[in-house]
């Protein structure tokens, strides 16, 4: 049967990892994800998890030691957030060209400077580019859920991708909750051992990983990260159905929440999800038509679904915390791709907020509100709003 | 005659190799660059002269490429479908068994 | 005549086709150290292929895996240019828990193991994992077009250390990277060169045999970015180890007291005290070395550049505990 503990999001992802039984671990310390080394450490020492822990110098050397015990043909994990995501930028980019199906835990926190070691997004979200998959949890349950589904999609062999998942710095990193852990067996059951076909480091059959490619063949690579990335869209679809029928709990791509008859949608991602929901009711309580989406699949990024839920409303209001200079939000800028073309479109408005651990209040959701009906009303003015910022001081 | 220590390779590269996209980009055929006959870069090639060879291994251990190897009696035999003419074996060799002539072409 | 058997393994790891430069001194040594790990592998395991390669970007990375063809026979990996050693690392995690026996070798240049990639060496090496890693040495980045690294001799002409009205070349002496791996306490370190196979093959299978991590630094010629004619690779080699230049030494367990000097042949008057190398009377000046490479070319218009040079051998030798005379 499986039980319930109250634990920090961090040791959910620990727990995620154990049951998960990666034959291999490389990780090294930094804020706010310290806690998933340690606990693993912990479940190492008791004889709880049989996994070779490599106490690497680095993120870089945690990432390439990944790369190279995935190539070996084993599971692998680690957990790293900020500027140690950062610091495995280069490795992430060879991690998914070299189709290892690799999973990081990232606690989310901003990137200096000014160093700073609470939340925002800025961390993974600067990583969309590199062919990882990347979920984003709501709360300490969907972290390590969504580890043990990333495990699934991303060893898929119409994927073979890494993958990632993001809970907040702090809020959910350091914050208990009451976490139902699944019982081993089931997990056994449900991820099976990973034996892959493609890679392997074996003296009996002897293959070279990490070719050079010329521009002859180099296009073709990438493309195949592409079509695994395509093919990712239809995998998670059948990894969230088998996981609700095999653990009870329900995963979307996009979760919508109170949307059907929406004016305006108000479209985040992790924690804040929470918040927003919250705030949507009472706004339903005083009447008005607003809705909420949670984006829980990043990448590959929910096209379709975007689509679907722009069809509903006037206004989708993006609820960010990162930023790309002189342009706004990413999910801004993929959910303007997702609806570029589409004939009848909402009003798409970006609002950046709680950067390095700003608190997102309900006085700064009512604000989002505010522009959004001003811009329903008159039109838009300004597409990239900052939420929360204290002018007094600039 | 004596045979290629990568004759398999060979045979197996003309029969096998193939452009054909995998995932990674990995490379399955292991030795498969035998596909490139780099005798192709020589301008001058090794000339050898078996009553001088003492046997001595040198040439053999130090061709780079490998395209030296052995025969049933342990003389060298030099592949010119891969050698490279640099000449380090006719430098090394204490006998002067080998000597470096321009390439006929 | 009775015939010798010859010297080593005639099991091949490295195939032709590959794309290094004729004469490529760091070609010859990866032959040799596949050849040498398969012999050790063989005693050790009994089974010559139980090893496996992690290799840093460079020259012989791109010349030797250019999709769709391989000139490896062994299982192969590469992953990025500062990571070999902790790709091996995460290789030789994986063998543990799947069971195999054998051992990593990890590969990279002089700018992937001294300059970039000496973080992960250093990691790699004090988390003692069973790992030979092996650091060809060819004295800059050649895979780039010469470009001094911190392994470049003193004098050296390179693209990045050209000499000119107020440069001698390269103006900082070589590092040696097999003392800071060696100061890790490792099973062992050592310095090698083709120039001397039979002791570079005896030194990694030596390497190859030890339970734990250990470190070859290899001196491989490079006649393009030396200048040096394609024949006299291995020459050029031999006298760097006969001139002093280029010294053969081995440290076990971190012990810089009793560090085992090979004798450096080419004349050289070594005495020994208590079984150990104190002195050495080198016969053969470093000129004899100098004069074959274009890289140092510019030297012989400024004699006293020679000294310095000379001067910092000395310097270098007496940290291995020896005092020397040189020509």
């Amino acid at each position: 049967m499986p039980i319930k503990k109250v634990m920090k999001a961090n040791e959910a992802a620990a727990w995620a990892a154990k049951l998960a039984k990666p034959k291999v671990i490389a990780a090294f310390p930094i804020t706010p994800s310290t806690l998933v080394p340690e606990k693993i450490s912990e479940f190492i020492a008791d004889g709880e998890l049989d996994a070779e822990f490599i106490k690497v110098e680095s993120e870089h050397s945690a990432i390439s030691a990944c790369v190279g015990a995935s190539a070996a043909g084993v599971r692998t994990f680690t957990a790293t957030a900020s500027q140690g995501l950062a610091l495995m930028h280069e490795i992430l980019f060879i991690a998914a060209g070299m189709r290892l199906p690799i999973v990081i835990a990232v606690g989310n926190r901003s990137l200096s400077a000014p160093i700073n070691i609470w939340n925002d997004w800025q961390d993974s979200i600067s990583e969309r580019d590199t062919g990882w998959i990347q979920f984003y949890a709501e709360n300490n349950q969907e972290a390590l859920d969504l580890i043990i589904a990333a495990y699934k999609a991303a060893e898929d062999e119409r994927v073979l991708l890494p993958a990632m998942v993001g809970f907040d710095a702090f809020i959910l990193t350091h914050t208990v909750e009451p976490v139902e852990i699944p019982d081993q067996e089931v997990v056994d059951e449900f991820l099976g051992e990973y034996v892959p076909k493609h890679a392997y480091v074996d003296p009996k059959r002897p293959i070279t990983q990490g070719s050079l490619g010329f521009p002859a063949h180099y296009m073709e690579t990438r493309y195949k990260v592409w079509e695994a990335m395509e093919n990712a869209r239809e995998v998670i679809k059948e990894v969230f159905d088998k996981f609700e029928k095999t653990f009870g709990r329900r995963y979307h791509i996009i979760e919508e929440y109170k949307t059907d008859d929406a004016e305006i949608v108000l479209v985040t991602m992790g924690s804040l999800a929470g918040t927003v929901k919250e705030f949507v009711d009472k706004k339903r309580e005083e009447g008005v038509k607003i809705g909420a989406a949670k984006i829980t699949v990043y990448r590959p990024f929910p096209i379709e679904e975007i689509r679907a839920l722009a069809k509903k409303t006037k206004v989708l209001a993006l609820l960010e915390k990162d930023i790309s200079f002189s342009v706004g939000g990413a999910v801004f800028a993929d959910t303007s791709r997702a609806l570029i073309n589409e004939k009848e479109k909402p009003i798409i408005l970006d609002f950046i907020l709680g950067l390095g651990g700003r608190d997102v209040t309900f006085q700064n959701l009512e604000e989002v509100v505010d522009i959004a009906k001003k811009a329903l009303e008159e039109g838009v003015k300004e597409e990239v709003y900052w939420i929360g910022l204290r002018k007094e001081i600039l | 005659m004596a045979e290629s220590p990568f004759k398999a390779d060979i045979e197996r590269v003309e029969k096998e190799y193939s452009e054909k996209m995998t995932p990674g980009a990995i490379v399955y055929l292991p030795g498969s660059s035998v596909i490139n006959k780099t005798g192709s870069w020589r301008v001058f090639m090794p000339e050898f002269h078996k009553d001088k060879c003492v046997r001595c291994y040198l040439c053999y251990v130090y061709c780079p490429e490998p395209a030296i190897y052995l025969d049933e009696e342990n003389y060298p035999v030099f592949d010119y479908d891969y050698c490279k003419g640099c000449g380090v074996c006719a430098n090394e060799c204490p006998t002067k068994a080998i000597v470096m002539v321009r390439e006929k072409k | 005549m009775a015939v010798r058997k010859p010297p080593i393994t005639t099991r091949e790891y490295w195939a032709p086709g590959h794309a290094a430069c004729a004469g490529c001194g760091c070609a010859i040594a990866l032959k040799l150290a596949t050849k040498a790990f398969s012999e050790a592998m063989e005693e050790k395991y009994g089974d010559p292929n139980a090893f496996a390669i992690a290799q840093a970007t460079g020259c012989m990375e791109v010349v030797s895996a250019v999709f769709p063809y391989t000139a490896w026979k062994v299982p192969w990996v590469h992953v990025a240019f500062e990571n070999a050693a902790a790709a091996a690392s995460g290789i030789d995690a994986a063998w543990k828990k799947l069971g195999y026996k054998g051992k990593i070798l990890a590969i990279g240049g002089d700018g992937g193991t001294a300059d970039i990639g000496i973080q992960a060496l250093s990691g790699m090496l004090e988390r003692w994992h069973n790992v030979v890693y092996l650091m060809y040495d060819n004295e800059a980045y050649m895979n780039t077009g010469i470009q001094r690294s911190s392994s470049t001799p003193y004098g050296a002409w390179t693209t990045t250390s050209p000499p000119g009205k107020y440069s001698i070349g390269e103006d900082k002496p070589k590092k040696w990277v097999a003392l800071i791996a060696a100061a890790h306490q490792i099973p062992y370190a050592a310095t090698a060169s083709i120039g001397n196979p039979f002791d570079f093959v005896k030194k990694m299978k030596k390497a190859a045999k030890v339970d734990g991590p250990a470190f070859v630094q290899v001196h491989c010629t490079c006649p393009t970015g030396w200048k040096s004619p394609l024949e006299k690779s291995v020459e050029i080699a031999r006298l760097a180890i006969e001139t002093g230049i280029w010294p053969l030494f081995e440290i076990e367990n971190g012990d810089f007291h009793n560090i085992k000097i090979q004798s450096p042949g080419g004349g050289a008057k070594v005495k020994r005290e208590g079984g150990k190398v104190v002195a050495i009377e080198f016969k053969k000046p470093v000129e004899e070395y100098l004069k074959l490479q274009g890289r140092f070319k510019h030297l012989f218009k400024q004699p006293e550049a020679i000294q310095v040079m000379k001067e910092q051998i000395k310097a270098m030798w007496k940290v291995l505990g020896v005092d020397v005379i040189l020509p």
